[in-house]
């Protein structure tokens, strides 16, 4: 057993898993902006701002913003564990990518919800 | 062309300050003999050269090396199988600490096979004879018990030289799963448990460098997906 506090879940297992939901999750957000593009050749910014007006499109696409938050927090977690040997850089960097997905993820919000 | 060019790493901590390849020719007389024999005529030239081997047929798992970038058995790998262009480069399995030549300091991987408790745990009142496993119970251990602890494939796993003291590596996932998979054991939460953190097992990125290599023919990406698997149904 190896214990690490700056792993989130303190839990292979749930990062496993968190990395599989996520993932399935911004590959149906994706294929659903593909299609809606698709569908939607001559797109003007009423219908676009239409789309996202929707109660359902901002929470269908809160939970894509919200799975890659953790799916890339998991994902360079575990590469900076594997590649970064020096503990200072390590937690550095562990520091810069938590600000900046959390900034991300302010911001998407207000994008959703504001305006 | 029976002269093989022979490129072998070099490291004598005691006289060198760097390792070194050396070259030589060998003279195989056109047989197409094992790696392991032709080490052995190669000693006859410079006696200084220092490898492990013990069995020369597959079965101690003490020989093995990267022979021309490929990690295996020396004893059993024919010229045929791994010459190119009539060369042959000899190194020490790689990630692990080198103490002379192809000699190389196993204890960081012996540590992760004992991490996994690989012997029989049982709580139950022993029998008076012995317990007993049905045919079916037994050929679940088939293709685990096989391994020889040779660490080809922990040294070629990528997870394994980033983190050889945290990651258990394939070989005692594969060992941990011959004991989850055991009817006779009693101890499968606690084996469970031990390799539920990020590191001990989920640094498996099933790419399968293991199966490529192992001499055995054994299968630890499988084996690591069936712990998943035990895990994921334990916890869900
Ligand atoms: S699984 Fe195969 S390669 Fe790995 S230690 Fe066992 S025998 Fe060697
Ligand atoms: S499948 Fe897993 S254990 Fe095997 S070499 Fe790849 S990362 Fe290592
Ligand atoms: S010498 Fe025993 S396995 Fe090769």
């Amino acid at each position: 057993m190896v214990t690490n506090i700056t792993n989130l879940g303190r839990s292979g297992l749930s990062d496993w898993l968190i990395q599989r939901v996520s993932a399935i999750i911004l590959a149906i957000y994706a294929v659903f902006m593909v299609l809606y593009l698709l569908f939607h050749p001559g797109l003007d910014y009423a219908t676009w701002s239409g789309l996202f007006s929707q109660t359902w499109m901002r929470i269908f696409s809160l939970l894509a913003f919200i799975s890659i938050a953790a799916h890339a927090w998991v994902g360079l977690w575990t590469v900076s564990t594997d590649y970064l040997k020096q503990a200072g850089a390590r937690f550095a960097f562990q520091a810069v990518v938590m600000l900046a997905i959390f900034v991300f993820l302010v911001w998407g919000v207000q994008v959703l919800w504001g305006a | 062309m029976s002269t093989l060019q022979i490129s072998i790493y070099r490291y004598n901590p005691e006289t060198d300050s760097v390792p070194y390849m050396q070259e030589f020719q060998l003279d195989t007389q056109g047989r197409d003999i094992m790696v392991l024999n032709a080490l052995e005529m190669i000693k006859q030239q410079d006696s200084s050269m220092a490898y492990r081997r013990s069995c020369r047929e597959g079965v101690c798992g003490s020989d093995g090396m990267n022979m021309n970038g490929k990690n295996g058995l020396a004893c059993v790998t024919p010229l045929s199988e791994v010459v190119k262009d009539n060369k042959l480069v000899l190194r020490p399995l790689p990630g692990l600490p080198v103490i002379r030549d192809l000699v190389v300091d196993m204890g960081v991987f012996y540590k992760q096979y004992e991490s996994i408790q690989p012997y029989l745990q049982n709580d139950t009142t022993e029998p008076t004879m012995e317990r007993l496993q049905s045919p079916e119970e037994r050929e679940k251990l088939d293709g685990l018990y096989e391994c020889i602890l040779c660490a080809c494939c922990s040294t070629a796993c990528p997870s394994f030289w980033w983190n050889p003291d945290k990651f258990v590596g394939p070989a005692g996932l594969l060992q941990a799963y011959r004991f989850l998979a055991d009817s006779r054991d009693t101890a499968t939460r606690e084996r469970l448990e031990r390799l539920e953190d990020p590191f001990s097992l989920f640094r498996c990125r099933g790419i399968m460098n293991c199966v490529a290599v192992c001499p055995k023919g054994l299968n630890p990406t499988r084996a690591i997906g069936k712990i998943r698997e035990m895990l994921l149904s334990n916890a869900t």
